[in-house]
């Protein structure tokens, strides 16, 4: 994956690279650069099936990183381009023309992270949610317990501990997260 | 074929952003609603057609009936805790959840799986792509009026339910696969009652074929229907046997070999004609692909040797920060999972990456154009989806 | 209720027939009923009603509405091997048919609003079977912000049956169960439904946000 990488980073300006398997490497990369890395990607390398598409919420950072998996079939690798954006407000040029598959993603992301994609198609029709009214769920700052709590009745009698937080609070715990 | 080149002449004028310029009022087209509980689904999720006589114009199809916002809920649970509810994501063939996240986890942690527990993972995730093969058998035949291969199917699967009940305790959640191996080795004799599940299932698959495949209603009805274009397999994500009834040798376990999937000899079936009928058959074949595949497994599994490696008291299991992704061959194609870990000791981000996904969805909206509103749901079971993978 | 934006078929709009002439819809009024459940008194006599409780036991059409991982169990029940037809057990594909509402599993807010047009469109007498605890309590959905936690809130529920996923013979043990209250007659959920329409609309609206159907559509 390193002549990949090396190749690329000739025609266009790259981030860090990490080659996480043999057969799987990451790149990040500036926004403006994606759209030609991905072309030239599809169109020279050969890595014509675009996996998936997902975000992940760097709370801490106020940034969401956006991942692009892509893979040849034929070099039988895979290739994830990171990309980071500002998380308010969030946008990105969408890739719909490139990978009609794309269009499905880029609508699940508007709906779960708030991520706009001008001139997506059907971008704005409810994908997954109906009547969604809080922030997008899966913005790390959505608390999925406390909406669950508010919104539907509890049968008196169950126990719930919260995953999230029962373990922390034990003795235990070697890091103290 | 009237699918690969839609004759639009006498269909709605395309509107500058694309669309369909549809005027409901003019009395020339009828929206109808496929689901969510309509008989010709293939489980809860709906397709909003709008026809103009019996012919479809144009599909979309309607998910998230089943979301449960997993992605979300993994973030709050420890990795350990992810196990009981990753098997959930796909409901007729979970394994495949608990292998993704297992690996993924453990190539993230940095831990050495036994040998054993690899070819014991091998022979689950075979089982349980037969089952959900034997599902969709009953249902494509059952969408075409063939309702007794769908008993059989289901009678077939049952007793296939009956090893995994012996393997696992479970019937169809299973939770066997950990991360670092597996929860227990086979039981004592489990080896001679499986050959006797996979001579009943021949039995049963000879059947199916003499009864479904050489079928003239069956035949007529899915001869030269419902094809996929080879030049949309790229854009559209199209995997598995979907991919492969086009005659595109896609197939993970050979491209990217996982598991002990290199050790076993098998080529990847393909198919030509890459229409409705091909698509059947590619799966039923895979069926008998499988069955071979558990004999070799058998054959050449070591029965000795650990299933479970070293791992760290996982209640308090913290894994460096990274990011992976694996993949496998479910029967419906590429299964993955995207895991991104920040040091702590919950998942910061998970990504499931169903191949329903692009199935259900673009390829499937670009297939029902055209077609006859009585081949809708045989043309929605032969792409063979399942809603819950796509919403999660 | 809030106003929402309706789907542009339900809205009132004038249309041209095929034929050329014109005439006004407004859906909602056109397509659905504006009467509210009632309450069914029982038959005159008590035998009589003990007779029809008898029949309607013995002759439950589950709607095939496969709302959640449960319903993968329902294949196997219907088929050779457990052949839940010895008990007078069938599918049905549609709401008028069917008397008996099988929830199978988590309940999504936008399924429940689905969930309950089918309910409401169901005819009396009607029987709601929760199967899995995720009807009962949420189960391991409880901190899930798309799942409702107790069914009971929104329909009327006659038996539980618990596990995750409950097996076929516990279905099978539930259907006998839901069988002897029948002909005891204590399955009453439509009038319970007719009942107490205003409670369950209120808890109803309480999670479904964009309410775009009339109250009760049958
Ligand atoms: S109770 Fe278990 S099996 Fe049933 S719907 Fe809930 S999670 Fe699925």
């Amino acid at each position: 994956m390193r002549d990949l990488y090396d190749r690329l980073s000739a025609l266009f300006p790259l981030g860090t690279f990490t080659e996480q398997r043999p057969d799987l490497a990451f790149i990040s990369l500036e926004p403006a650069q994606l759209r030609s890395v991905l072309l030239h990607l599809r169109d020279r390398e050969g890595f014509t099936h675009l996996v998936l598409l997902t975000a992940v919420d760097w709370l801490e950072d106020g940034q969401f990183q956006l991942t692009y998996l892509l893979a040849n079939r034929a070099r039988a690798c895979d290739l994830g381009l990171r990309v980071r954006i500002d998380r308010d407000p969030a946008s990105m040029d969408s890739i719909h023309d490139l990978w009609p598959t794309a269009a499905t993603y880029q609508r699940e992301l508007r709906e779960m992270f708030g991520i706009d994609f001008p001139d997506s198609p059907r971008l704005q029709d409810d994908f997954i949610l109906e009547g969604w009214q809080e922030i997008p769920p899966y913005r790390r700052d959505f608390d999925t317990l406390r909406y669950a709590r508010e919104t539907f009745n509890e049968r008196p009698g169950r126990v719930s501990l919260d995953p999230a937080t029962h373990m922390r609070d034990q003795p235990l715990t070697p890091s103290g997260r | 074929m009237a699918l690969l080149t839609p004759d639009r002449s006498q269909y709605p004028a395309l509107k500058p952003d694309g669309t369909l310029d549809i005027d409901l009022s003019s009395g020339k087209y009828l929206k109808l609603w496929q689901g969510p509980q309509h008989p010709g689904i293939t489980g809860n999720m709906s397709v909003e057609l709008t026809v103009c006589g019996d012919e479809v114009v144009e599909g979309k199809t309607h998910v998230g009936y089943l979301h449960r916002g997993f992605e979300k809920l993994m973030e709050r649970r420890t990795f350990i805790q992810c196990f009981p509810i990753v098997c959930r994501i796909c409901v007729p063939e979970p394994d495949f959840n608990e292998y993704c996240f297992a690996a993924a986890i453990e190539e993230l942690a940095g831990l050495e799986v036994p040998e054993r527990a690899h070819w014991i993972r091998t022979l689950i995730l075979e089982m349980g792509r037969i089952n959900s093969y034997l599902m969709y058998l009953g249902g494509q035949a059952g969408s075409l009026g063939l309702g007794v291969i769908g008993q059989w199917a289901t009678y077939a699967r049952d007793v296939m339910l009956d090893r995994f009940e012996e393997l696992t305790g479970g019937r169809i959640y299973h939770m066997f696969i950990l991360p670092g191996g597996v929860r227990d080795g086979l039981p004592e004799g489990f080896a001679s009652r499986m050959e006797a599940t996979l001579r009943e299932l021949e039995t049963v698959m000879a059947d199916i074929y003499d009864t479904m495949f050489c079928n003239a209603v069956f035949k007529r009805r899915t001869v030269g229907n419902g094809v996929i274009d080879r030049a949309w397999i790229d854009p559209y994500g199209v995997t598995g046997p979907n991919a492969r009834a086009a005659g595109v040798a896609k197939d993970l376990r050979k491209d990217k070999p996982y598991l002990v999937y290199p050790q076993l000899d098998f080529e990847p079936i393909i198919g030509t004609d890459s229409d409705m009928y091909t698509r059947a058959d590619v799966r039923r074949r895979d069926v008998l692909l499988s069955i071979d595949l558990i004999r070799q497994l058998f054959a050449k599994m070591p029965t000795q040797g650990a299933v479970m490696a070293e791992i760290p008291n996982v209640l308090h299991w913290t894994i460096p920060p990274g990011e992976t992704y694996i993949c496998g061959e479910c029967s419906r194609g590429e299964y993955g999972y995207y895991l991104v870990t920040d040091g702590s000791g919950y998942p910061r981000r998970v990504n499931v990456r169903g191949p329903s996904y692009t199935h259900a969805m673009a390829l499937l909206e670009r297939m029902i154009v055209n077609a006859n509103i009585a081949d809708v749901a045989a043309l929605m079971v032969s792409l063979h989806t399942y809603p819950p993978e796509i919403e999660r | 209720m809030t106003q929402i934006d309706m789907k542009p078929e339900l809205q009132p709009r004038r249309v041209t027939g095929p034929d050329g002439i014109e005439f006004d819809v407004e859906p909602l009024r056109d397509y659905y009923c504006p009467e509210l459940p009632k309450v069914e008194p029982p038959a005159y006599l008590r035998i009589v009603e003990d007779l029809f409780n008898w029949a309607r036991a013995e002759s439950l059409w589950i709607l095939g509405f496969g709302t959640g991982c449960g319903a993968i169990e329902m294949r196997p029940l219907m088929t050779p091997r457990f052949d839940a037809y010895r008990y007078g057990i069938q599918w049905r594909a549609t709401p008028r048919q069917a008397n008996l509402f099988v929830i199978s599993g988590y309940l999504s807010v936008k399924t429940l609003k689905r969930v309950i047009r089918s309910y409401e469109q169901m005819q009396n007498p009607k029987y709601v079977v929760g199967l899995g605890s995720c009807t009962i309590n949420g189960g391991m959905y409880w901190d899930s912000y798309n799942t409702i936690k107790r069914l009971d809130d929104y329909l009327p529920v006659d038996v539980y049956i618990a596990g995750c996923m409950p097996r076929p013979e516990s279905l099978l043990a539930g259907f006998e169960e839901l069988k002897r209250l029948i002909r005891q007659g204590k399955c009453e959920g439509g009038n319970l439904y007719a009942e107490n329409f205003d409670w369950y609309k209120a808890n109803q609206k309480r999670v479904i946000h964009d309410w775009d159907m009339p109250d009760y559509n049958w």
